[in-house]
């Protein structure tokens, strides 16, 4: 029951999305809101309304996050979540133009205004709030180790304590800092590659015996190779996903934190998620809650 | 710029490592490259083809792809490059003794390529001595190996050692790709720790790091210079 509403649902918006699409992105009305999109004047979303596009920056490389794959367009949970958020300022899918934005140059990105806002497996953290800000979040991964199918050494990540099992992660990231605390000797069991790709053909290659990073991404690996690996014992960090605005921006990024609580309740967000990273198994959970700093 | 001061240890252990695999790679590549010279001018046809062959590779081969064939090649060949774990030399040098590979595929790389320009070097330095002196040398009834030993290397060695130092200043600046192919700390690696992860700006982590590079290469090109200007002087 709850499922076709859901489906009703969604067809409905998909529908209005076409129309609205047709005529053109000023006139566009909103079935589940049903009300004309204005906005504040001088804000960052009566601008982008009014332009009629937007850039936004995610992964094309994140298998059920952001994978630019034949289509030609980035596809995943990212790319549905800005679409979410696109539909609500009035503007016509077709019209966004998706930047990569590797794990590097996010906040180069926000800050030089190369994209309006970044959804790219993007962690919330201190640091990073230091020069952009966090709408959100809007999925709370978690780190995790990814092991042969038939390896029984490695149960977490005190595994690493002893100083001889090896784990590889990617330059830069959060999870290859967080392991780092874990193992005995950072140059004698830490590889870092610039794609996890490089990781897992380390792994199968036996350099090393693990790949750590969040669950999500692991499980997109356990997804794409069956029965060849899996996950050694239970998410060990939390990581929450945020979307990366303008640090000055407060008022774009109330925007998405409302626009992220309707979605939570509307459904969008769950229809998103299934559509995109759920196909791997990966638990949804419940809705987290967004962080009105 | 505060990051130079505060994560002063990070650019520390960086240039160390760099410094590391800069003079294992030095070492290896003036025998490697000495030996392929010597293919190159001996008088056996097929010796010289091989020596000719390998620096046809490896000369115009872009480093980034020996780099992959050495981390990711070797590896579905089923070597660790485990000869490399040389005893005594892998107290000194802690991460050829690791049981992590790249260290060692990395140096493994950037040996043979560089190999392929010393050679370069070492022959343009033998061109350099005229003819006569090695006819000469053979007209006296030296060997192959007499000769170059006795008569041709001591005289190419003054040519050559320029040319020589530019090729090793540039494999210093070519190490900076070891950090794409899994060695964890070297210079340009934690430049991109300490930009992404711990979000510092980039532009003082880069002048960090030159600095780093450049307390490496420039001593080494003002020593070329002044050797040059030497042989200037005894040229005369």
């Amino acid at each position: 029951m709850r499922f076709t509403r859901v489906a009703a649902l969604a067809t409905v918006a998909a529908l209005s999305f076409g129309i609205a699409a047709c005529g053109g992105s000023d006139d566009s009305t909103e079935s589940s809101g049903g009300e004309a999109k204005t906005f504040a004047a001088g804000s960052t979303m009566e601008k982008l309304n009014k332009a009629g596009s937007i850039k936004v920056g995610t992964k094309f490389d994140q298998p059920g996050f952001g994978l630019k794959g034949l289509s030609g367009k980035p596809e995943g949970f990212d790319v549905e979540v800005a679409k979410i958020i696109v539909k609500e300022l009035g503007i016509a899918e077709d019209k966004i133009e998706y930047v990569e934005t590797p794990s590097k140059v996010r906040e180069d990105a926000i800050v030089n205004s190369n994209v309006d806002f970044v959804v790219a497996t993007y962690t919330i953290n201190d640091e990073r709030k230091k020069r952009i800000a966090f709408a959100g979040p809007y999925y709370e991964a978690g780190q995790n180790i990814l092991v042969k199918a038939d390896d029984a050494a490695i149960t977490g990540p005190d595994s690493f304590k002893d100083g001889t099992q090896k784990v590889c992660s990617v330059t830069g990231s959060t999870p290859a800092e967080t392991i780092k605390t874990y193992v005995k000797d950072v140059a004698s069991q830490v590889v870092l590659f610039d794609t996890y790709d490089k990781c897992v053909t380390a792994l199968d290659g036996g350099q090393v015996n693990a790949v750590t990073t969040d669950n999500v991404i692991l499980l997109g690996y356990i997804a794409k190779n069956e029965g060849k690996y899996k996950l050694a014992g239970e998410n060990f960090t939390k990581e929450p996903y945020g979307i990366g605005v303008k640090l000055e921006d407060t008022a774009f990024r109330t925007f998405i934190n409302e626009t992220l609580e309707k979605a939570f309740q509307d459904g969008s967000w769950k229809k998103a998620w299934d559509d995109t990273a759920g196909k791997f198994g990966a638990e949804l959970g419940t809705a987290p809650t967004v962080d009105k700093y | 710029m505060n990051v130079l001061i505060d994560r002063f240890d990070v650019f520390a252990g960086g240039f160390w490592l760099t410094f590391q695999i800069c003079v294992l790679a030095a070492i290896g590549a003036l025998v490697l490259g000495a030996v392929v010279a010597v293919l190159r001018i001996s008088p056996v046809p097929p010796l010289r083809a091989l020596g000719t062959a390998y620096v046809t590779v490896f000369r115009n081969m872009p480093l980034t792809v020996v780099m992959f064939f050495a981390a990711f090649g070797l590896p579905v060949l089923g070597s660790n490059a485990d000869f490399l774990r040389i005893p005594v030399l892998d107290q000194v040098f802690t991460r050829l003794g690791t049981d992590l590979p790249y260290f060692r595929f990395a140096l493994i790389a950037l040996v043979l390529y560089t190999a392929a320009f010393v050679c370069e070097a070492l022959r343009s330095g033998v061109n350099a001595v005229s003819p006569g002196q090695a006819e000469a040398a053979r007209a006296i009834g030296m060997t192959f190996t007499q000769n170059l030993r006795f008569v041709v290397l001591p005289q190419s060695w003054k040519a050559c050692i320029v040319p020589l130092g530019s090729v090793i200043i540039a494999m210093i600046k070519n190490s900076a790709l070891i950090g794409f192919f899994g060695v964890v700390g070297d210079l340009s690696q934690s430049a991109d720790q300490l930009t992404s992860a711990e979000g510092f700006a980039f532009v003082p982590v880069a002048i960090g790091i030159s600095i780093g590079y450049l307390i490496m290469t420039v001593p080494l090109g003002a020593l070329l210079d002044r050797i040059e200007r030497r042989q200037a002087v005894a040229a005369r």
